[in-house]
């Protein structure tokens, strides 16, 4: 591989960037100044060295976007040169994430939320008004965002701000003067009390909480706290019972993946943990970015420790040495509070050399996404902490033999991994009584929406979708249901005649529903229900990777097919762009690589075909 | 020491050279396909098996001399006990697969695929996809008229666009790039099939001089920060052109004979030489026209070259037709 570089050469600002994550060029091969007592005149220094972390792509990528709000040639042209990365590839690679730019942006930008959960108090009206007073093209400081899983404080925004010290931080965007406040103060947006956190979790000192007991009680950053409500007790308990008995109460537990799939955890770990290959890995996928889904930021916000536990358990039981936590790149402040209860542990002994004074090491390591919905696909999460485009792999193989870099991999969702703690302390039997006997223990459910008090609840499985609703006070105003969105924008719409399904993983598969990530979306009558679907075709056209036929071009396909039907324009009949739709959705479905392409079209075909958001006569609603 | 070399015999060389063990071959698996039982390697593909049976499936980003990226799902099959159709090219068999190559789930997908293609891309010079269209009786015109070429496609970010009327459908449709004189690069006609990356890449020619860029419908192959070829790394070995399925990727001596309207591919005659450049003797593949070389390619089954070339056997053909008797 001979790489060819031009374009500007780094700035002296770039250089520093790039080497605050990179360390210091050792080389000129690496781009630094040569030194002919350590080089010599040969070229020994460098090229493998280099090729092996191009896992640092992204991070040196994030580096120059923080520093400068984009990605500058020389700053790019560097990092190739320091990663042995083809800058064709580098390229691609930034191109593919939506909070990286290689084009001159702002140092400071608001990035808007216009999806579902927003849109329905205001998001999109704030939106529109934001492009009459700051407009809409690349120099505006502001940008319409996916879901950015504020939901329960809808309408939200975030505000990152480059520089020297990256400020970012969440808010609530109350109107469009809320831009030009948080392009002011930056650091002051994000609401970073005890008092925020219990705001989002309504159930806040009801007895009996399992999995957000600590949410909002508990100092996030103190260990001692963390100590003194029973926590590390597991971890002592799992090193001294071993790995396979930690396995064994796993799956004795019957604990299912709470990403979406629903796949048992032990069977999972087992499979890892017995895999010859080495060394292992364990990944916490924390790409949180179903609309609709706020439920990991909340765990990490509001109880870090707890997932640290729960990944150092799993390091353990699967035999892994290094973890990676894959926070998506929209959550500044749960990657801090990650960041510091890691350090705080591994500085207490509770991550590093010897865990616990045993002979068991295991690390954990942050990467940030950088604005992608499909890395929260195993795969592709993977493919972007190796420093790639978020294409999703082709299955088999499966993770547990070939996951990241190669090797066998066992990756768990944020809410699985904090079950873990629970069923090592409790024991697996005890565990598996929580809940059905399909579905067991503790569940968090994302309630947004025309509710009174959206927020994150904790119910162990089994109650009713007409008991969630209620706990979180009923519909806003009393007003009739319209429907609930289910799952997320992969998930399935159910009219207000579902009320009385179960919550449980066996209860909506009869329904025809799914849980999916636990998101409780309700819309009452006012809702443009033909608009909500517009915006999910919307977000599926912008977050597929492109990678497949079925879903690059089917996903562009549905939605112009959902606009006609919205404009009353359709081609032929209704009933001929319905069994139009019908086939686009089925070739999603059975032909796409992965999990985004085969449900994009699930939410929108069920609304379609129960709920009859588009009038057939065709008139423009 | 030459005094001892008089009285040292060297032990008789070895009349056999030594060889690795000997592997045993994985024991064949028994699959059905379209209700025929039979038995294959389980190292083969579906593809591969499918083929060997004479079972004709369509492939569009499925090249035999590079790694099978699975992408454009055209050959997909209905495997019995999987949720979703899986790609023959790229699955490999196992012990008592029940394979469907023309179940009516299978002929949907393939149509579907296809429509897709043909709605949003130019097929015009891609005769093999055309004639899957056919074959599949893909009807593209039925996503409504195409919508007016777009210029700024190479600027596109990921993120959010503009929502569409939906009174048209979105195609690749672009200008096409001319920026040298060896070939040109019509993305109009593009599937994002990923081979010309991979042939540029790691299976082929190791210059990474092009890439898969932006995020899904906008997703495009692109030089880094999208410069002309001749600011890229690019070395033209025109590797890319020969894995290219749909014309996007064309040589400009075609090229321009196509808008003379003088490129005639039934008359051309197509003759097999060696390369004189170098002493490694690819096979060359000369296309004639009206006793002028308008095209090179290397066959594909030629163990040398494997189908790839390089930039003097692909495009260093000019000085043959430098002839003093009939002076152009």
């Amino acid at each position: 591989m001979d790489l060819h570089f031009h374009g500007p050469d780094p700035t002296p600002e770039e250089r520093a960037a790039v080497d605050s994550v990179l360390g210091p060029a050792v080389s000129a091969w690496a781009g630094g100044v040569r030194d002919l007592n350590t080089e010599g005149h040969s070229t020994r220094l460098g090229g493998h060295e280099a090729r092996s972390r191009r896992d640092l792509l992204l991070p040196a990528l994030h580096a120059a976007q923080n520093r400068f709000g984009w990605v500058p040639p020389g700053a790019m042209k560097y990092i190739c040169r320091r990663l042995f990365v083809p800058p064709a590839e580098a390229h691609g690679v930034a191109t593919f994430y939506h909070l990286y730019s290689v084009t001159p942006r702002p140092l400071a930008v608001v990035h808007v939320c216009d999806d579902i959960a927003c849109r329905i108090v205001g998001g999109e009206a704030l939106c529109e008004q934001l492009e009459e007073s700051h407009g809409h093209d690349m120099n505006a400081p502001w940008r319409r965002s996916p879901c950015l899983g504020q939901c329960e404080r809808a309408p939200a925004a975030l505000v990152i701000a480059a520089g020297e010290v990256l400020r970012a931080g969440s808010f609530t965007l109350r109107n469009a003067e809320g831009v030009s406040a948080a392009l002011a103060n930056p650091a002051a947006q994000e609401d970073v009390s005890l008092d925020a956190l219990r705001r989002s979790t309504p159930q806040f000192g009801t007895p009996g909480l399992r999995l957000i007991q600590r949410i909002g009680r508990v100092d996030p950053q103190s260990l001692e706290a963390y100590r003194a409500t029973r926590g590390y007790e597991a971890l002592r308990k799992a090193v001294a019972l071993g790995a396979e008995a930690v396995i064994r109460e796993v799956t004795v537990s019957k604990l299912m993946g709470r990403g979406g799939a629903a796949f048992p955890t032990g069977r999972k770990w087992d499979a890892v943990a017995k895999a010859p290959v080495r060394p292992h890995y364990l990944v916490c996928n924390a790409d949180e970015s179903e609309p609709g889904t706020f439920k990991d930021r909340l765990v990490m916000e509001g109880d870090p420790f707890a997932l640290v536990e729960g990944m150092t358990i799993a390091g353990f039981a699967t035999a892994s040495e290094k973890g990676y936590l894959y926070i998506r790149g929209e959550y500044p402040l749960a990657a801090q509070r990650m960041q510091s209860a890691i350090d705080t542990a591994r500085a207490a002994g509770l991550l590093g050399k010897n865990v616990m004074g045993v002979n068991f090491a295991f690390d954990i390591e942050i990467r940030r996404g950088a604005g992608a919905y499909i890395c929260g696909e195993e795969t592709a999460l993977f493919n972007s902490i190796e420093g790639k485009r978020g294409e999703p792999r082709n299955k088999p193989p499966f993770p547990v033999h070939v996951g990241l870099f190669g090797k066998p991999t066992a990756i768990n969702n944020v809410e699985t991994l904090v079950n873990v703690p629970l069923i090592i302390r409790e024991g697996g039997e005890a565990f598996a009584g929580i809940g059905t006997s399909g579905s067991t223990g503790p569940k968090l459910f994302c309630v947004s929406g025309h509710v009174e008090r959206s927020g994150l609840y904790e119910l162990p499985f089994g109650p009713t979708l007409r008991d969630v609703i209620s706990l979180a006070g009923g519909v806003r105003g009393g007003k009739p249901i319209r429907a609930i969105l289910l799952g997320g924008a992969a998930g399935v719409f159910v009219g207000p005649d579902k009320l009385d399904m179960p919550l449980t993983f066996e209860g909506t598969r009869a329904a025809g529903a799914t849980l999916g990530s636990g998101v409780i979306m309700v819309f009452d009558e006012s809702v443009d229900l033909a608009d909500i679907l517009g915006r999910i075709a919307g977000f599926f056209r912008d977050e597929s990777c492109g990678q497949c036929v079925p879903c690059r071009v089917g996903t562009v396909r549905q939605e112009e097919l959902l606009q006609r039907l919205r404009a009353g324009a359709p081609i032929g009949s209704y009933e001929a762009e319905i069994a139009l739709f019908k086939e686009i959705a089925q070739v999603m479905r059975d032909a796409s690589i992965c999990g985004l392409g085969q449900t994009a079209a699930n939410a929108i075909e069920s609304a379609l075909i129960t709920l009859n958001p588009v009038p057939r006569n065709g008139s423009r609603s | 020491m030459s005094d001892e070399s008089y009285w040292f015999k060297p032990p008789p060389r070895a009349r056999e050279l030594p060889m690795a063990p000997v592997r045993d071959e994985p024991p064949p698996v028994e699959i059905t396909i379209d209700g025929r039982v039979l038995f294959a390697s389980s190292n083969a593909t579906i593809l591969e098996v499918c083929r060997s049976i004479g079972i004709d499936t369509p492939t569009l980003c499925y090249l035999e001399n590079l790694t099978p990226v699975n992408v454009c799902r055209v050959c997909v099959v209905e495997l019995a006990g999987s949720r979703t159709l899986v790609p023959a090219c790229s699955r490999r068999v196992e012990a008592g697969m029940v394979i469907l190559t023309d179940s009516p789930r299978v002929r949907l997908s393939r149509r579907m695929v296809l429509e897709f293609l043909g709605s949003s891309v130019d097929l015009s010079t891609a005769p093999q996809a055309k004639g899957y269209l056919a074959r599949y009786e893909a009807a593209p015109t039925r996503y409504g008229p195409p919508a007016p070429p777009a210029n700024a496609r190479d600027a596109r970010e990921p993120g959010h666009h503009h929502a569409p009327e939906g009174n048209t459908s979105e195609t690749v449709a672009q200008p096409t790039k001319i920026d040298n004189d060896l070939y040109v690069r019509d993305y109009s006609k593009c599937i994002l099939c990923f081979k010309c990356v991979e042939a540029c890449g790691t299976d082929a020619q190791n210059t990474f001089a092009i890439t898969v860029a932006g995020r899904g419908f906008d997703a495009r192959i692109s030089t880094e920060l999208n410069v002309p070829l001749p600011d890229s790394a690019c070395v033209y070995c025109g590797n890319c052109i020969g894995v290219c399925p749909t014309g996007a990727l064309m040589f400009k001596s075609e090229y321009d004979m196509r808008k003379a309207g003088t490129w005639n591919e039934p008359a051309q005659t197509q003759t097999d030489t060696i390369c004189s450049y170098c002493g490694v003797g690819c096979t060359l593949t000369l296309h004639v026209q009206d006793n002028t070389i308008v095209k090179v390619t290397s066959p594909m089954d030629v163990s040398v070259t494997q189908g790839h070339l390089c930039i003097k056997g692909r495009f260093g053909f000019e000085h043959v037709q430098n002839r003093h008797d009939e002076p152009k």
